[in-house]
């Protein structure tokens, strides 16, 4: 519920279906309440359906996104459920290793805003990790695997936000 | 495999599809929500527009089928198709326990999620099938522990309780949840060296048993079925602790089914809000008619099927 989302750092827009989440939330004020939170400083990171929930806009006949992040979307890129996959995928920012990333009819970025900076590719150079400010999209779900980097470069932007927060108090 | 229509997995070189995390993710993705029985595209989209988070494509909801008799049978190819061009949702559909080329037909049409249902008449009475030789994820029903570990065992990357599919009563699909549930929280208190004559008890296997007891839950989502007619139904099943539910004959079966489909969803997603949960429940019209289970014969009990 919108009274939620008051007061949070940070906010994670998790898998699942994006034409039942963005209905509950268009629903129950939650559009506008992010949206709100969102503009006030609040980290948001989009997961796959969050993904796309998050877009500027997307692709074909579908629900209007909160247009949070500006890239555009296309749903089911990657076809249905048979085609859902695992790669090791280089990301930038987090250590050399390559992370597991696990797609599940995953959706793939189609273009990208001037102040979007791509954090990780697939090798047809399809951009399926994105961050802007403080809002992180990734196409993938770090939250299926044991690899916490990912989580860790969010709360490293959400703590970015503190200082400069602080900063503002001492000021 | 078959059916390889897809945009962006041509250049794929070191991808792998169809593995146990890929499987059990999709379920993930469908917690909180509501999966519907769906027998046209026209009732795909209703459901999809009520916010169901994927549809089960069938020839005919439980309620028919019990009343139809026969043998029932895997949907038409021509309806599932046609229910998968109707929606962007996930699309499961059934095959009959052990009918494992009922299963590869509907992997060759590209079917999200199969569930190997008692709701259809059985072609094995004795084994069901070996669900790890597919690339497409199953689901399968369980009225307890035990049997939920054995299909998990044979490669179910989600499950479900029977319940009693097609009578639009709840009390077996909260019997079942209970003796889910309830049999994970005994294994909490049991001590380890009692484990393997539990798993002998349970008819379950070992490595499953210590897992459940370690994670103190299933290692898949665990979903509601079997006569969910109703919001509170629905909400009910949720707060007794599973992730989401199936609704079958209970939406389309009811006087109005869109608005009831909403309502259901609405009071999975608020299943711990008691207000939202009233103001949902409000001039639904009719719900589907019940049946008594007790008056059922032995034989018309769906849930007995499985082994």
């Amino acid at each position: 519920m919108p009274e939620q989302i008051v007061g949070l750092d940070g906010l994670i827009i998790p898998g699942g279906e994006s034409t039942t989440i963005i209905k509950l939330a268009e629903l129950y004020g939650l559009r506008e309440a992010i949206a709100r939170a969102a503009a006030a400083g609040m980290g948001l990171w989009g997961v796959c359906a969050g993904l796309i929930v998050i877009a500027r806009a997307l692709t074909g006949n579908a629900p209007k996104p909160f247009g949070l992040l500006d890239i555009k979307v296309a749903r089911n890129w990657f076809g249905r459920q048979i085609e859902s996959f695992e790669t090791d995928l280089p990301v930038a920012g987090l250590s050399q290793e390559p992370f597991p990333a696990v797609f599940i009819r995953a959706p793939a970025i189609v273009s990208i805003g001037n102040n979007v900076q791509t954090l990780a590719s697939l090798p047809e150079g399809i951009p399926v990790a994105v961050v802007s400010g403080k809002i992180l999209g990734t196409a993938f779900h770090p939250e299926l695997t044991a690899d916490t980097r990912l989580h860790e470069f969010f709360l490293n932007l959400l703590n970015r936000k503190d200082e400069r927060s602080r900063e503002i108090r001492q000021a | 495999m078959a059916t390889s229509s897809s945009r962006g997995s041509t250049t794929s070189t070191n991808r792998e599809t169809g593995s146990w995390r890929v499987k059990g993710g999709l379920a993930q993705m469908l917690k909180g929500g509501v999966i519907m029985d769906v027998t046209s595209a026209e009732q795909a989209r209703i459901a999809e527009e009520a916010g169901a988070c994927a549809v089960m494509a069938l020839e005919r909801v439980p309620s028919d089928i019990r009343a139809a008799g026969g043998v029932a049978r895997m949907c038409d190819p021509v309806r599932v198709r046609e229910i998968m061009d109707a929606v962007t949702i996930p699309v499961m559909a059934k095959v009959r326990i052990g009918h494992f080329v009922e299963a590869q037909i509907l992997q060759a049409l590209g079917v999200d999620y199969c569930d190997e249902s008692e709701v259809l008449t059985p072609a094995d009475e004795t084994f069901h099938i070996d669900k790890w030789q597919f690339k497409m994820p199953f689901v399968c029903g369980c009225t307890d522990l035990g049997e939920a570990l054995r299909r998990i065992g044979e490669g179910a990357a989600m499950i479900r309780t029977k319940g009693e599919a097609g009578t639009g009563n709840v009390v077996e699909a909260v019997r079942h949840a209970r003796t889910v549930l309830g049999g994970i929280r005994r294994l909490q208190c049991t001590p380890e060296e009692e484990l393997m004559t539990l798993a002998k008890d349970l008819r379950a296997p070992y490595e499953l048993v210590c897992e459940v007891r370690e994670q103190e839950r299933l290692p898949v989502v665990n979903f509601a079925a079997g006569g969910i007619a109703t919001p509170a139904d629905a909400a009910l099943l949720m707060q007794l602790g599973m992730d989401g539910v199936f609704v079958g004959s209970g939406i389309f079966k009811a006087s109005d089914p869109a608005l009831r489909a909403a309502a259901i969803v609405k009071a999975t997603t608020h299943y711990n809000n008691p207000d939202i949960l009233a103001e949902v429940s409000v001039g639904l019209g009719e719900p589907m008619p019940g049946i008594d289970i007790r008056r059922l014969d032995a034989s018309e009990r769906l849930a007995a099927r499985g082994w």
